[in-house]
This record gives C-alpha cells, sequence and structure tokens, in this order.
C-alpha cells in the first residue's frame, strides 16, 4: 500500500501508486454498497465531522453517507457566512473540534488552503471536500474511479476539461489526478476563464471548443456559475451555451466511445444539452454512486487502513498518524 | 536586550570599521563618544583617552538607519502597535529616525493628530519618530488635505499610505498642491479595481493554489501614471514598496529623463517570493504581494544601479489572532523594523548587489536625503546619530523575542546574519545588547 498520508488536502504531488491505491481501495468498497447490508465496521467507535462552511448537498449527503457505510460516528456542522465573518468562524470550529475530541474533519470551504489551516491547528485528520478555487480531491478521484470503470483503464486517455476552468477546484484537482495516472489533460473555455500559466501544471490550453474535443475519449464539464456575468467574464448566457455548451453535434467531434461526466449541479441547456445530459454516454449518475465508495476508501486510509477494510474488520487500529 | 544605563559616560569604541556614505569614509577608525556627542573619530586614538575601552573589531558603525515606511498604530489601534513599542523595535533594528504612515484612527490628515503623534513620540524611548500627513482627506481619495497646516506641524511629507488615489484628476492636483507646499509625495502605486479580491501576485502559484491573483498590473499602470503627472506637475515623487520589474524598468526610464522622481522597495521583496504562498499561512499576505523570482533579481538589480535609491521596512503590524486564519480572511502587511537590517545584509551584502557604503545609503543618508532630513552621517561635534553591527553574528527569528508588540514576521524561524548591537540616537542609547559591553 502507498497512500500512507495523514490528511487529503489536494492531488497536487500525489503519486500514481497512491492515486492507484485510493481506487483499488475505492472498488472493495464499492462491492459493500451492492450488499443487502450496506455497512462495514472499519471506523467503528470514530468520530467524524463535516464541517461544511458552503452550501452543498450532494458531497456532504456523500460523505455523511460513507462515514455511516464505514460505521463512524458523525456530526455535522454547516454555516454560510459573509467573507469578513470566515476567518473567525473557521478559528472557533478549530477550537471546538479540538474540545469534542472528533478524528476525523471533512472540510468544504470557500477559502482556498482552509483545508490546510485546519490541518495545522488539530489533531484528528483532515479531508478536503472543496476549498475555494484550489482542490476538491475527492471529486476528482471519483470521476476517475468512473471513468476507469467505464473504459477499463486510465493511462494514455484523453480527457477534456470544458469550462470556468479559473474558478474550479474539480479542474485542478481533475488534472493532478489524470496526469498522475498517465493521461492526457486538455483545458478549454472562454480565455477569461483560462487562469494564468496553467500550461505549466502539463496539461494542453485550447480556447476552440471544437479543437479540444477532437478525439476525447472523455469530457468532463463544469458547471457554469451564473454570477460569472456580473464579474464581466462573459458576456452572456445565450453566447456561453451556444459556444461552449456540450451538444450531441460537438460529440460527434470526440472518439467514438466518449463518456461525458458533470460534478453536477447542472445547468441544463447552458453548459451542457439535456440530451446529452440523459444520454447513454453520460456517467453523472454514475459519478453519485461511485462517489460514496470513493470517500470511504478516503476516510479509511487517512485513519491508516490497510489491506481490504470492505472484507474484515481490521484488527486494532492506532491513531493512523 | 537593551539598558542604556549601563552604557559608560564616556567610551572609546576601537578599531571599528566606520562607513559613512556621505563622507566616504569606509575605513577602520576609533571613535570617541563622551555623554552622546561623537567627539572623534580618528584612524587611531591614543591609548590614554579617558574613558570605557570598547574593542570592536571586526564591527561596522554605521550612521543610524532611517526607516521610510512605518505603520505604528497609535492612534487607533494599539493592540497591533503602540508608538513606544514601534520605538523600541526601530531601535533594535538600529534605526534611529522613522516616517509614520498617517493611516491611523483618526486619521493623520489634520494638525491635530499630527500634534497628538509628535507629543507622544517625544516620551517615546529616543527613536525619532517623524509623521507624514495624508494626501487626502480621511485618505478617502476625494479632497485635499491641508498640506499648508500640516506642513507647519512638521510634516515633510504626505501620503495615503497603503491606498492610491484613485481620480487621476485630484492625484494631480494634490501633486500641484503639495509642489507648491515643498512637500513630497509618496505612491501607493495600486489600481484597486485590477487588484480586487485579490490576496498573492497572480500567476501560476495563484492559478495552482486557487487564490485570487493580484497582476503586475495593477502596480504598474498607477506608476505609469503617478509618473505621467510628475512630469505634467514638477511634484517630488517617491514610490513606496516597488515589487516587480516592470515597476523597476517603468522607475528607470522616469530618471533617465530627469524627473523628480525616487523609490523604494522591502526587505522581503529582497529576500521571499510568492512560492511562500503555498503554505496557505497569511504571514506571507502582503501589499504589493511577494512576486516571482525573477522580479526578485530585477529589485536587486535596481538597487544595484540605482534605481531604487531606498530600502524600508514597511512595517505593518497586526496581533497575531487577526493574522492567524485563512489568507483570504487575513489583513495584508508584515512587520520589520527589527528584521530589516539583517535581511538586506543576506541578499544584498553576502549576495553582493552592494557593498557596505551602499546598502549603508540605502537604508541611511539616501533616506535623509530625500526627505529633506539633516542627519543620515558621522557628524563629529554633534550628537551621536549611529548604530554598531555585528555582521558575522547569527540568531534565529524567535517570536517571543521582537520588541514589536505584533509577531506577524515573514521570517519566523529563520536564521539570519547581522546583529545590531548598538543603536544611538541623537545621542542616546536606544538599544544596547548586553554582550556588548563583554
Amino acid at each position: 500500500m502507498s497512500f500512507r498520508r495523514r490528511h487529503l488536502l489536494g492531488l497536487e504531488g500525489m503519486s500514481r501508486d497512491e492515486v492507484l491505491d485510493i481506487l483499488a481501495t475505492a472498488r472493495s468498497f464499492r462491492q459493500v454498497l451492492d450488499r443487502p447490508i450496506k455497512r462495514v465496521p472499519a471506523l467503528q467507535g470514530v468520530t467524524a465531522c463535516n464541517a461544511f462552511f458552503e452550501p452543498s448537498t450532494r458531497t456532504r449527503l456523500s460523505f455523511e453517507l460513507a462515514e455511516k457505510r464505514l460505521s463512524a460516528d458523525t456530526i455535522n456542522f454547516a454555516s454560510g457566512g459573509s467573507s469578513v465573518s470566515k476567518g473567525e468562524t473557521l478559528r472557533d470550529t478549530v477550537r471546538n473540534i479540538e474540545a469534542m475530541r472528533v478524528d476525523v474533519v471533512v472540510i468544504r470551504h470557500g477559502a482556498s488552503g482552509a483545508p490546510h489551516f485546519l490541518a495545522r491547528n488539530i489533531d484528528g485528520h483532515v479531508i478536503n471536500a472543496g476549498d475555494g478555487f484550489h482542490e476538491h480531491p475527492t471529486q476528482a478521484l471519483l470521476d476517475l474511479y468512473t471513468i476507469q470503470e467505464e473504459l477499463g483503464r486510465l493511462e494514455g486517455l484523453k480527457v477534456t476539461i470544458v469550462g470556468d476552468i479559473a474558478h474550479s477546484r474539480v479542474a485542478r484537482s481533475n488534472l493532478w489526478g489524470l496526469q498522475a495516472v498517465g493521461a492526457e489533460v486538455t483545458l478549454v473555455g472562454p480565455t477569461t476563464l483560462l487562469p494564468a500559466e496553467i500550461e505549466k501544471a502539463g496539461v494542453r490550453v485550447k480556447s476552440r471548443l471544437e479543437e479540444a474535443l477532437d478525439g476525447a475519449d472523455v469530457v468532463n464539464v463544469l458547471r457554469l456559475q451564473l454570477e460569472r456575468m456580473r464579474g464581466g467574464f462573459l458576456p452572456s448566457l445565450r453566447e456561453y451555451a451556444a459556444t461552449w455548451g456540450i451538444t450531441r453535434e460537438r460529440l460527434a467531434l470526440c472518439s467514438p466511445n466518449v463518456r461525458v461526466m458533470h460534478p453536477g449541479p447542472i445547468n441544463r441547456g447552458v453548459e451542457i444539452s439535456d440530451e446529452v445530459a440523459d444520454s447513454r454516454e453520460s456517467l453523472v449518475l454514475d459519478q453519485v454512486t461511485n462517489g460514496v465508495a470513493v470517500r470511504m476508501a478516503v476516510l479509511y486510509l487517512v485513519r491508516g487502513g490497510r489491506g481490504n477494510g470492505a472484507e474484515r474488520i481490521p484488527a486494532q487500529e492506532g491513531s493512523g498518524a | 536586550m537593551s539598558a542604556p544605563a549601563e552604557f559608560p559616560e564616556r567610551v572609546v569604541i576601537r578599531g571599528v570599521r566606520v562607513v559613512d556614505p556621505d563622507s566616504g569614509i569606509d575605513e577602520i577608525r576609533d571613535l570617541l563618544i563622551d555623554r552622546g556627542v561623537l567627539e572623534a573619530m580618528e584612524p587611531s586614538l591614543p591609548p590614554g583617552v579617558d574613558g570605557v575601552d570598547l574593542s570592536a573589531t571586526g564591527k561596522i558603525a554605521a550612521p543610524g538607519l532611517q526607516d521610510m515606511r512605518v505603520h505604528l498604530r497609535e492612534p487607533g489601534d494599539e493592540e497591533a502597535e503602540t508608538i513606544q513599542s514601534g520605538a523600541r523595535a526601530a531601535a533594535r533594528g538600529g534605526v534611529t529616525r522613522l516616517l509614520a504612515m498617517p493611516d491611523t484612527c483618526p486619521v493623520a490628515d489634520n494638525r491635530g493628530v499630527i500634534e497628538q503623534i509628535l507629543r507622544s513620540a517625544a516620551e517615546a524611548c529616543g527613536t525619532r519618530i517623524v509623521p507624514a500627513g495624508a494626501l487626502t482627506k480621511g485618505r478617502e481619495g476625494a479632497a485635499l488635505a491641508e498640506m499648508m497646516e500640516l506642513r507647519a506641524a512638521g510634516v515633510c511629507a504626505v501620503t495615503d499610505a497603503d491606498r492610491a488615489v484613485v481620480s487621476s484628476d485630484l492625484m494631480r492636483r494634490a501633486m500641484e498642491y503639495a509642489r507648491g507646499a515643498d512637500l513630497l509625495v509618496i505612491s501607493h502605486c495600486e489600481d484597486p479595481a485590477l487588484r480586487g479580491a485579490g490576496v498573492m501576485n497572480e500567476g501560476y502559484w495563484s492559478t495552482i493554489l486557487g487564490m485570487r491573483g493580484i497582476p503586475t498590473e495593477a502596480e504598474t499602470t498607477m506608476l505609469a501614471r503617478d509618473i505621467a503627472l510628475s512630469r505634467r506637475t514638477g511634484c517630488r515623487l517617491h514610490i513606496g514598496h516597488v515589487s516587480c520589474a516592470q515597476a523597476v524598468s517603468l522607475i528607470r526610464q522616469a530618471k533617465a529623463e530627469g524627473l523628480p522622481v525616487s523609490a523604494e522597495t522591502a526587505p522581503h521583496y529582497l529576500a521571499l517570493t510568492e512560492q511562500e504562498m503555498r503554505s496557505y499561512d497569511a504571514l506571507f499576505k502582503v501589499n504589493p504581494p511577494l512576486r516571482t523570482e525573477a522580479d526578485r533579481r530585477a529589485l536587486k538589480e535596481g538597487l544595484r544601479d540605482g534605481t531604487i535609491d531606498v530600502v524600508a521596512s514597511d512595517h505593518a503590524p497586526h496581533p497575531t489572532e487577526r493574522k492567524a486564519v485563512e489568507v483570504d480572511a487575513a489583513p495584508f502587511g508584515a512587520i520589520g523594523l527589527e528584521t530589516a537590517l539583517s535581511v538586506c545584509i543576506e541578499e544584498l551584502i553576502v549576495q553582493q548587489v552592494l557593498d557596505w557604503p551602499g546598502l549603508i545609503h540605502a537604508m541611511s543618508s539616501r533616506v535623509a536625503g530625500i526627505l529633506g532630513w539633516g542627519g543620515g552621517r558621522m557628524e563629529i561635534g554633534a550628537p551621536a546619530d549611529l548604530l554598531l553591527i555585528d555582521p558575522d553574528a547569527v540568531w534565529e527569528v524567535q517570536p517571543d523575542r521582537f520588541s514589536s508588540r505584533s509577531r506577524n514576521s515573514p521570517f519566523l524561524g529563520r536564521t539570519l546574519t547581522g546583529r545590531v548591537l548598538l543603536t544611538i540616537a541623537e545621542g542616546r542609547v536606544t538599544h544596547m545588547e548586553t554582550a556588548l559591553l563583554g
């Protein structure tokens, strides 16, 4: 086993073996989800806190379900909060988490680096469930898992990520994770939404959709935040849909065996057409199911779990450090 | 720690390397200080001179450092710093006189606040505090501050501190008026719209870290405007905390043209780059932001060829609880009074960018020249205003060792070279390492 991290803060710098290790562990947990009794005792006695400082439905539910499937005790903390009060809230949360002797904290926060701040300040394990525009590692891992299940491999695949790259933590985690396992990544979107010098991360960057879709094995479509119109990044939603929307016609440019992914929630008719979202190429719902298994694997591994946690009750686990 | 009372009344500092760029002296001398007055500075004083003998072989004596960018936070934010604590931090860093930024609360935009600061400063430890006045009322960029009144109260420079005057028309009027008042205008070059909600340099690392970026153009577009307005108005313009290569080029061009422009950078821009932000530690969040390695090299080249005149600490204290938060929520700024000289020794002397006279010029005599302050030189028969440096001493930056009330140093935990052993400000010992007297 290669994954020996105490926290999962991001996929930047993660090795191929570490990524494959997580995916292999996820595969054994994925089988648990098809059993009549969908529960293993791997994290019995462990307390997990889901601290969500940004609204989230599916990621929070997915983590909560993963924790319950592993027999962990879970508590939830949700807070909106303006950007000014964020610092205050996070600091207080740190103190509370320490006082409650929580073992694992799953954090979603609007500020990039908030999970790193937490990891520096608490004894427990920290899992990043999305921080600012930085990373969303479990989303990328479930994307990788889903691609591997569908297409049987990751190495050498052409993956095109479409849309608002600049503000996307999903894009960043995906580009690290995909490149670690030998996939070829192309980013495409309006030039105002392509962040500075991203090509230095080893990816191909295109500003024309047709070029970027040519021969793609997977198209990962990002959600367009509607407030980008107000920020002056885009002239109109109509123009975005017409230029960047993934339609059946455009899919024809890709590999014949192409698959389409989306981290959700979908703006139908904007970044992706209805027809494509519900097509047989769409993996959107598989992503959701696989997300639970991947998060089970991550929770299990950061706690120091080794071997097949789905099949046996692990021997007395230490602190996992 | 400093213990002024123990310093002997009459002392001969023997065999010290005197670096005094103003008089061109850079050689071994013996100094005689009698009741705070620099009585003699001879190649060799006879052994019979009455007084305590201090051997200072290998040490450097130089005119007291002059720091032209310090936020003292008093009045208004005494939790971060007071005039007293800031003055003591300055003394430990070898600074004998400093220019206090007007971004206090209330803003130093009128005679009353300036006089209040001067009164508190008189009771401080001996470091001379010279308040800068605001350029516009309340630093709001809407109306001119009463510059004639400010000058009458003792102000020599006006600035809105870490805020640019966004209206080009008002900036033009402010510079015209300041020229008439013979005041130096210190500009913070930043287009707030281009900065937006940015927290670090825009480039590869802001992209990878998912942090909002501040493009160098936020600095250079405003700099180009202010240079153009200096050309139009003839106003003496000083560019505060220059951080990037493009800004150095613009200033080089302005100087070649003969415009009355001077410029300054800060030690952290010479020593650190944007990559520090990989730690997501708000201690590295400063404005303008830490830039790239190429920018860092260009700043050094600017110091070498005289494009950049001055290094100032840009001391910006914040209490720990305000900085110990995620980067987005933290304020900009880092303390620097107590580390500036050591960082500059490492980055400029050790790395052979400047020689000792060049460094002392950039941190003392040149500053005095720009601000029209007397001093910044070793003057026989006048109250001593100098510092004694051990250029080889190695020390670790520890949070509990600061004289400043704040600890937000980007150099925490680092080992620095060069230490101030003694600071005498206008004849008064403001800092002395106990080791000095053996």
